[in-house]
């Protein structure tokens, strides 16, 4: 053994002597993919030549096919907000299905708060409440969202962490809840016509854009702050988190409200974003979220997994989506192959896992 | 009272429902002394040692600390006042590094103002484990490592450096060895022994009477939740200890109490 600075034998925090990590794994994974499909649209005979990755037509006078690209993250950005929350939960070795329908409940409250008050001339046909919610500063919607999601969030947590109800049990419970506050809001009407304010925070690329700052932020937040560590012990080891003086029910009830307050984030942008809000909004995010941070290397016991793998769990979650399109085979072909890698994630992790130990 | 007394215990006792697992306990420990806790299964080790530390609230007695009477809420209280405690089970969380795993609950943190979301001084603790893990001649191959890849011998030293890095004023360990190799038990010892030598006080709950002989001034024997002896390691010899834990003799001091 080399001998450190330190004098006393081993000991060390050698950089280099850190092990592979994860998030290495999946990026391999996400490169292999694409090189599949790069293969495929090279091989497969109806496909004449296309490259998935690469601008083959020298339509954009680049080198990547940027259109692709752009679609491919896009497709995965709301989710993806979704997801950096159901990460944080997972890690304290709980799961939240509530997401989905909390994306349509905010997403309706937002819409609401967001109307104009004259479409082409004419009042709002789909207005929810009178004049003076009508052409309000985009704020408002957005905090509104939030608010609703904190408390949703605070909760779940409350009787998670104080009533020791099972998280997939509570959480299945708020799913439930949030679909029902979605159709009762407004009669199962959609509501519509939002300020062109409120519509800027959804177009175009902006959804991608919420979902890398707060990727970029809550990587920072779980690596290097209190929070982030205490999130990890109490999934790698409530008992030890409990003993060391960690408030773990407080705790708990923080990463849930964080976690809501996400997918409520999720919901107003995706109503910006169509323009539209309805009931049925959302559905199956909660598990497409959770399927991201698991393709992303989060193990559900708890205490491992981070921000990278989720966000490069979600970029396999849109190639694979874009690549299937790509290669015109339709939907359903496209969710059997998305289970297939999903349990293939968690076989591989498993088998490392039982290699390193 | 005097500031030699490391920690002093009159009538400590805890019930659990109709359970009485610790009845009238008077303990006492000086400067720089170095006691084991011995009895069989159930005698009310552990749970003097919880009362202690504050993991669980007494039903009765009183506790002083350096002649300060302490009221513990919980087991962070206990450590803020020099209380460190290796538990029986490794309060260690598996998947953080050796860094994390000592200053967990306790973080050395910049911009406090940011509350929950104060940042870590990774730097710092770094330092301060290297320091801590120097001060107790424990060896880890790389602290930035996760527990989960070590050696339970390895944990054990993980969870024993902790006392080291706090500058404790009393460190007690409860069953260090239990689930050690011959040569893991040798390094516990070794760092046991270095205890003694910087003259830190500490109390053993053990169940190896060799290891009780070679390393503590005294042994306290617990039985059916009561002190039955006190013994000057200097007075007494392993048959004798062995004849107060399965109750053939009994204290002097405790005839009238022990059943």
């Amino acid at each position: 053994m080399e001998e450190t600075s330190h004098g006393t034998g081993g000991l060390t925090f050698d950089k280099s002597k850190r092990s592979w990590p994860n998030e290495m794994n999946i990026l391999l994974a996400l490169i292999i993919i694409i090189v599949i499909f790069e293969i495929l649209g090279q091989a497969l005979p109806y496909m004449k030549d296309q490259s998935f990755l690469f601008d083959s037509r020298d339509r954009f006078d680049s080198i990547f096919n940027e259109a692709r690209l752009k679609i491919i993250i896009l497709q995965v950005a709301i989710i993806g907000i979704i997801a950096l929350g159901v990460t944080q939960v997972i890690i304290t070795a709980g799961i939240d299905l509530s997401s989905g329908p909390l994306v349509a409940a905010t997403a309706m409250i937002a819409m609401s708060l967001a109307q104009t008050e004259l479409v082409n001339g004419y009042p709002n046909p789909k207005a929810v409440f009178g004049v003076w919610a009508m052409d309000l500063p985009v704020i408002i919607p957005v905090v509104a969202g939030l608010i609703f999601g904190a408390m949703i969030g605070a909760i779940n947590g409350t009787f998670i962490a104080y009533f020791r109800i099972p998280p997939f049990i509570a959480t299945l419970g708020m799913f439930m809840i949030c679909r029902g506050i979605a159709l009762w809001w407004s009669g199962g009407n959609p509501v519509s016509f939002p300020t062109e304010s409120f519509k800027s925070i959804g177009a175009g690329m902006m959804p991608v854009f919420w979902f890398l700052s707060l990727a970029v932020i809550f990587h920072f937040i779980l690596k290097y702050t209190v929070y982030g560590k205490h999130t990890y012990a109490i999934g790698s080891n409530e008992e030890a988190a409990r003993m060391s003086g960690i408030n773990v029910k407080r705790h708990k009830v923080l990463v849930y409200m964080i976690a809501s307050m996400l997918a409520a984030f999720a919901g107003v942008i995706l109503s910006a974003k169509a323009s539209t809000a309805q009931a049925g909004m959302g559905e199956f995010y909660e598990l497409f979220a959770i399927a991201m941070a698991v393709i992303g290397g989060i193990s559900l016991t708890g205490g491992r997994g981070s921000i990278i793998g989720t966000v490069l769990g979600a970029m396999v979650f849109g190639v694979i989506r874009s690549g299937f399109t790509f290669v015109k085979l339709d939907g359903s072909y496209q969710l059997m192959a998305m289970g297939g890698i999903i349990i293939a994630a968690v076989v591989l992790d498993q088998y490392r896992q039982r290699n390193k130990a | 009272m005097s500031e030699d007394i490391v920690l002093k215990a009159e009538d400590l006792t805890k019930h659990y429902g109709g359970v009485h697992a610790l009845e009238g306990a008077d303990f006492e420990m000086k400067k720089g002394e170095h006691v084991a806790i011995m009895g069989d299964n159930g005698a009310g080790k552990s749970t003097f040692v919880r009362q202690i530390t504050g993991v669980e609230q007494r039903t009765r007695g009183k506790v002083w600390l350096y002649g300060e009477e302490v009221n513990f809420a919980g087991p962070l209280d206990a450590r803020e006042a020099g209380i460190e405690t290796v538990f029986q089970t490794l309060a260690l969380a598996d998947d953080l590094d050796v860094p994390d795993n000592l200053f967990l609950g306790r973080e050395k943190t910049f911009a406090n103002w940011l509350g929950p979301f104060r940042i870590l001084d990774y730097k710092g603790m770094r330092k301060a484990t290297l320091a801590g893990l120097e001060k107790t001649a424990v060896k880890i191959p790389n602290i930035r490592n996760t527990i989960q890849n070590m050696s339970g011998g390895q944990r054990q030293c993980v969870a024993i450096a902790r006392t080291a890095t706090f500058q404790s004023r009393l460190t007690i360990m409860d069953e260090p060895t239990a689930a050690l190799g011959v040569q893991e038990t040798e390094q516990v010892e070794h760092i046991i022994k270095t205890l003694k030598e910087n003259s830190e006080p500490l109390i053993l709950v053990s169940h190896n009477m060799r290891q009780v002989f070679d390393l503590v001034d005294r042994i306290v024997v617990f039985r059916r939740g009561r002190i039955c002896a006190n013994l000057a390691k200097a007075d007494t010899d392993p048959q004798d200890v062995v004849a107060y834990i399965t109750g053939a003799k009994t204290g002097e001091e405790y005839r009238e109490s022990a059943l």
